[in-house]
C-alpha cells in the first residue's frame, strides 16, 4: 500500500526519502518557494515553503515526508506571513521592478503578485551594493541578490566548478565569487554554466540578450507561478 | 609569511576542519588575515578560496583590514551598560585618541564595542588581544592606555588587570562535591556501561545548555546508530548575555567536566572528544590544556584508559566570536572549519553530525552533573529538584544586587528567594534565560526555576526600579541583530527590521500604528525563523510588551502616522549641495 501524507485535505502519496515539497509537485500542488529548486540539494533558508505540518511550522523544501503528517498549506495566516517574508526580501536589496531587466520572468516578482503583495510594507534598508559587470557575457547586480544559493548550487552541482558563495555574518552577506580578484571575469564561470541561468531574480543577467523578449511576452505576463513552477518543476525531477 | 603560513598548515596536518585554529594564529600575527594568506591556505588546505573568506566575514575576531597592535573590545551587554558602559568606553577612546570601532593612526591600538563576553559578575569587563580584563574603572583604564603607549607587552602588564574571579557564592549538591581523577571513569566500567546509562536516566537529568532534552536518550540515540565513528561534544560557547557559570565550571571543576565527557563517550561509543570554548575565554585556554595533559599523564585520557580497554582523547577547539555557535549544529559546523550556519533538521546531530558521523552536543555543566551522577547513582540526583526537573541548577547571576555570582539552588527555587540571597532590593524585574528567555515583572517573584516553569540555561540579570524596560528591549534587540547568522530570511532580515522599530519607539519616533507593527513583525521572526536564536530573539520585546504595555504606549506620539526617519535631517546634504540654510530649507518632522 502507498504511504501518504495530507496536504490541505487532499491525500497524496508519497515515497520515502521524499521531502514534503517533492511529494505535492509530484501531485500537482504548489508550495511557494525561491531558494528551492528540484535539481539541486535543498537549502531552506527563504522559509516561503513553511507549512504547518501537525500544527508545526516546517520548511517543505527540507522536511521528510511521513506517514500521519496533517499539512497546511494554504491558508489566510500562511499566506499573510509568506507575503511578510517576501516584502522582507524586497526591502533588504534595492528591486526597481520597473526598470529592472528580468522583471515579468522573476520568480521573487511572481511570487510576490502570487501572494497578492502591492507595497514593501516595511521600512527599506538601502543598502549600497555593487554590480559586478567585468566578465564579457555575465553581469552580477547584488542589488538583487536574495541570498538563496541556487547560483551556487548550480555551479557546485551541474557544473562541477564552484564560482559562487555566500560569504559573511546577517544582513552583510553576500554573494561573492571565487577568483583571486573577486571579480567574475576571472572566476571560470562560462556562459553556458548552468548557474549563469539559474538565477530567480535579476542578479545575474546575460549580456546583450536584454529586451530580446519584450515586456508583455516575458513568462509571468499571462501566467502565474504556481502553473508555471508545477509545468516545470512537477514531472522533473521525476528520476 | 609564506613560511609562516605553510608551518601553520603543517603543525594542523593541512585539515581545513582546523581552520579557525589557523586564522586565529593569523589573525594574532599580522592583526588581520591578509589575502595572500588566503590564498595560500585555499591551496594547502585543498578549500575553496571563499570558504575561508566567509569564515573571516563570518567571525567577529577576524578581520579583513589590520586591527591595532593592541586590539581592545568592551563589552557591550545591558550588565556593561547598567555600569556606564557608554561614559566609560568615550573616556578610553578620548584617552587612547582612537574613534570607537577605528584603528589609531599609529597602528598601535585599535578599540571596539564587543557581545557579552561572560564576565556580567565582574564588568565592566573587556579583552585586549583576546584575554579578558574585568572591572573596568577609569583609574584602571588609564593604567591600559599607559601600558598601550608604552607598548608594554601584554605580559608584563600588571596581572590584577586580567583578575577573573570565580565568586561561587552559594555551591550545592555539585559544585560541594570534591572527586578524585577517574572516580567516575571507574565507577562507571565497575557498574557497567549500560548500567550507568540507565544511572543517567533515573537521574532525570536534562541538558543544562537551555532546550532541556534528557541526556540519557541523547546518549542512547546516538549509541545506537550505526557507525564507525561517534564524537562527543562539550558545548563551551556560552554565548547567552548573563551566563557566566560555564567558565566558572571551567576554571574549577575541569577535571570532573572531563570525567563526564569520558564516562559519556564510553557509553556512546566515542573516542575523540571536542570542547568547544568561545573565543572570549582565551584566557583559560592554557590552563584546561594542561589538565588535559596532565590527564594522559596519568593515564586519564589516551589508549586503554585505566585499563579499561577504551580509548579517547578530547581537543580543545576555540571560537572566534559568533553567539549563534553555542546552537549545537552551528557549532558543529565552526568544528569543521566553517562559518556557524545551522544546519537543516532532520537529520539531528546525534544520527549525523561532526563530520557526518552521530555526535552527542552537551552543556559543560550537563558533563559535571553526569560525572557525579556515574559516581553516586541516579537516585542520589534525583531526590533534589522538582518532578520534571531533577537535581540542581547552576545559576549565574548579575545585574543590581549585592552579591553577584555563581549560585547552585535545586531546581524549584523560587525567584524570590534568589533575589533575597543575593541581597537584592527594589527590584523592578528579573530576565531570566538571558535575551532569548523571559523578563519578569515583581509581581511574579513565586515563580519557580524550573522547565516546568521559568526554564534558563543559566541567566539571571535583576534590574531595580531604576532603570529602563526599554533600554532592556534596544539592548537586547541589537545584540540579536548582530549575532543572526543570516541563514534565513525572517531572522536575517527581520532581527534588523526589529531593531530599527525599536529604535523608532525608543527615540520617540513611534506613532499610534506601530507597536501593531512591532508586534506583527516579532511573531514573524519568532513563527518563521530557521533555529532558536530567530525563534527567540523577539522575546524581549514580546515578553516586556506583555507585561508593560503602557511603557510602550507612552513612547508614541499622538499622531496617526510619523515616518521613521528625521526628515529635516534627510535634507542636510541638499541644503549643502544648494548651499542654503533658510527657513524655507528646513521641514517640520510632522504637519501642524
Ligand atoms: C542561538 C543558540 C545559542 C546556544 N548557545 C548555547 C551555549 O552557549 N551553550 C550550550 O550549552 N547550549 C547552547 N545552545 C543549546 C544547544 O543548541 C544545545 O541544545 C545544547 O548544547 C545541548 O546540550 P545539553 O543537552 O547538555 O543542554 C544554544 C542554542 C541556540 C539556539
Ligand atoms: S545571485 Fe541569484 S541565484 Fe545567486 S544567490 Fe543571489 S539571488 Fe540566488
Ligand atoms: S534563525 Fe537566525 S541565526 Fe538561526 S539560521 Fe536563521 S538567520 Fe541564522
Ligand atoms: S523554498 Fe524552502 S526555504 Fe526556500
Ligand atoms: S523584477 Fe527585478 S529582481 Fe525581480
Amino acid at each position: 500500500m502507498n504511504k501518504t501524507i495530507v496536504i490541505d485535505g487532499k491525500v497524496i502519496p508519497f515515497q520515502d526519502g521524499q521531502t514534503i515539497m517533492e511529494a505535492a509537485a509530484e501531485a500537482g500542488i504548489y508550495i511557494a518557494h525561491l531558494c528551492h529548486n528540484p535539481q539541486f540539494t535543498p537549502h531552506g533558508s527563504c522559509k516561503l515553503c513553511t507549512v504547518k505540518v501537525n500544527g508545526r511550522n516546517c520548511s517543505a523544501c527540507t522536511f521528510p515526508a511521513s506517514e500521519g503528517q496533517n499539512i497546511t498549506n494554504i491558508s489566510k495566516e500562511l499566506n499573510d506571513d509568506r507575503e511578510k517574508i517576501t516584502q522582507m526580501l524586497f526591502v533588504e536589496g534595492n528591486h526597481f521592478c520597473p526598470s529592472c531587466e528580468k522583471t515579468g520572468n522573476c520568480n521573487l516578482q511572481a511570487v510576490a503578485y502570487h501572494l497578492g503583495m502591492t507595497d514593501n510594507h516595511f521600512p527599506h534598508f538601502f543598502e549600497n551594493r555593487e554590480v559586478d559587470a567585468s566578465h564579457p557575457d555575465v553581469m552580477i547586480d547584488h542589488n538583487r541578490c536574495i541570498f538563496c544559493t541556487l547560483c551556487v548550487r548550480a555551479s557546485q552541482e551541474v557544473d562541477s566548478k564552484n564560482v559562487f558563495a555566500i560569504s559573511g555574518r546577517g544582513l552583510e552577506k553576500r554573494l561573492v565569487v571565487n577568483s583571486e580578484s573577486g571579480l567574475l571575469k576571472d572566476s571560470d564561470l562560462d556562459v553556458n554554466d548552468c548557474a549563469a541561468h539559474i538565477c530567480p531574480t535579476g542578479a545575474i543577467l546575460i549580456k546583450r540578450t536584454g529586451y530580446k523578449v519584450p515586456i508583455g511576452q516575458r513568462i509571468f505576463d499571462h501566467a502565474h507561478i504556481d502553473t508555471v513552477t508545477l509545468a516545470n518543476e512537477g514531472a522533473s525531477h521525476d528520476e | 609569511m609564506q613560511n609562516f603560513i605553510r608551518n601553520l598548515a603543517q603543525e594542523n596536518d593541512f585539515q581545513a576542519t582546523r581552520l579557525l585554529k589557523i586564522l586565529r594564529a593569523v589573525q594574532a600575527k599580522y592583526l588581520h588575515i591578509p589575502k595572500q594568506a588566503i590564498e595560500q591556505l585555499a591551496l594547502m588546505l585543498n578549500v575553496p578560496r571563499t570558504q575561508i573568506q566567509n569564515v573571516v566575514a563570518f567571525y567577529s575576531f577576524f578581520h579583513f583590514e589590520p586591527r591595532g597592535k593592541y586590539d581592545i573590545l568592551i563589552s557591550s551587554s545591558i550588565t556593561d551598560l547598567m555600569v556606564g558602559q557608554e561614559e566609560l568606553i568615550n573616556y578610553f577612546a578620548e584617552k587612547l585618541g582612537v574613534k570607537i570601532g577605528e584603528v589609531r593612526a599609529d597602528g598601535v591600538v585599535s578599540l571596539a564595542n564587543t557581545s557579552c563576553s561572560g564576565m556580567c559578575d565582574q564588568s565592566l569587563a573587556g579583552l585586549v588581544n583576546g584575554y579578558a580584563i574585568t572591572k573596568l574603572t577609569k583609574p584602571r583604564i588609564d593604567e591600559i592606555v599607559e601600558n598601550v603607549n608604552k607598548q608594554l607587552p601584554l605580559e608584563n602588564w600588571s596581572q590584577n588587570l586580567f583578575d577573573v574571579q570565580d565568586n561561587i557564592l552559594k555551591p550545592d549538591l555539585l559544585l560541594n562535591q570534591k572527586t578524585t581523577q577517574g572516580e567516575a571513569i571507574n565507577t562507571t566500567f565497575a557498574r557497567g556501561l549500560m548500567q550507568t546509562l540507565d544511572e543517567v536516566e533515573k537521574s532525570g537529568l536534562r541538558g543544562r545548555g537551555g532546550a532541556g532534552y534528557t541526556t540519557a536518550w541523547k546518549w542512547k540515540f546516538c549509541h545506537e546508530e550505526q557507525a564507525d565513528q561517534r564524537y562527543i561534544v562539550c558545548n563551551a560557547d556560552e554565548g547567552e548575555p548573563g551566563t557566566f557559570k560555564d567558565r566558572v565550571i571551567l576554571n574549577s571543576y575541569a577535571d570532573s567536566v572531563f570525567e563526564g565527557m569520558t564516562v559519556a563517550a564510553a557509553i556512546i561509543g566515542a573516542t575523540q572528544g571536542f570542547i568547544y570554548l568561545r573565543g572570549e575565554y582565551l584566557h583559560l585556554h592554557e590552563k584546561l590544556e594542561a589538565i588535559l595533559q596532565a590527564r594522559r599523564d596519568a593515564n586519564l585520557l589516551g589508549k586503554n584508559i585505566l585499563q579499561h580497554g577504551f580509548d579517547f582523547d578530547i581537543e580543545i577547539c576555540l571560537g572566534a566570536g559568533a553567539y549563534i555557535c553555542g546552537e549545537e549544529s552551528a557549532l558543529i559546523e565552526s568544528l569543521e572549519g566553517k562559518a556557524g550556519i545551522p544546519r537543516n533538521r532532520p537529520p539531528y546531530p546525534v544520527v549525523s553530525g561532526y563530520l557526518n558521523k552521530p555526535t552527542s552536543v552537551n552543556n559543560v555543566e550537563t558533563f559535571l552533573a553526569a560525572a557525579n551522577i556515574a559516581i553516586h547513582g541516579g537516585e542520589w540526583f534525583a531526590n533534589f529538584g522538582t518532578a520534571k526537573s531533577k537535581g540542581t541548577k547552576i545559576l549565574s547571576i548579575s545585574g543590581d544586587c549585592a552579591k553577584p555570582g555563581i549560585y547552585e539552588y535545586p531546581f524549584g527555587v523560587t525567584a524570590q528567594t534568589i533575589l533575597n540571597d543575593c541581597g537584592a532590593s527594589d527590584v523592578l524585574g528579573v530576565q531570566v534565560g538571558g535575551p532569548s528567555g523571559t523578563f519578569i515583572s515583581n509581581d511574579e517573584f513565586e515563580r519557580k526555576i524550573a522547565f516546568e516553569d521559568l526554564a534558563t540555561g543559566g541567566s539571571f540579570i535583576i534590574f531595580n526600579n531604576s532603570r529602563n524596560i526599554l533600554d532592556i528591549v534596544h539592548n537586547f534587540s541589537h545584540f540579536f541583530a548582530h549575532e543572526s547568522c543570516g541563514f534565513c530570511t525572517p531572522c536575517r532580515v527581520g532581527t534588523s527590521l526589529l531593531k530599527k522599530q525599536v529604535d523608532k519607539i525608543v527615540e520617540g519616533h513611534g506613532s499610534a500604528g506601530d507597536i501593531v507593527a512591532l508586534e506583527e513583525l516579532c511573531q514573524i521572526i519568532k513563527n518563521y525563523s530557521h533555529c532558536g536564536l530567530g525563534q527567540t530573539a523577539a522575546n524581549p520585546v514580546l515578553t516586556t510588551l506583555e507585561r508593560y504595555p503602557e511603557i510602550y504606549q507612552k513612547m508614541l506620539k499622538k499622531i496617526s502616522y510619523e515616518p521613521g526617519f528625521d526628515l529635516d535631517k534627510s535634507l542636510e546634504i541638499a541644503r549643502r549641495m544648494a548651499n542654503r540654510d533658510d527657513a524655507h530649507a528646513h521641514l517640520a518632522q510632522v504637519e501642524d
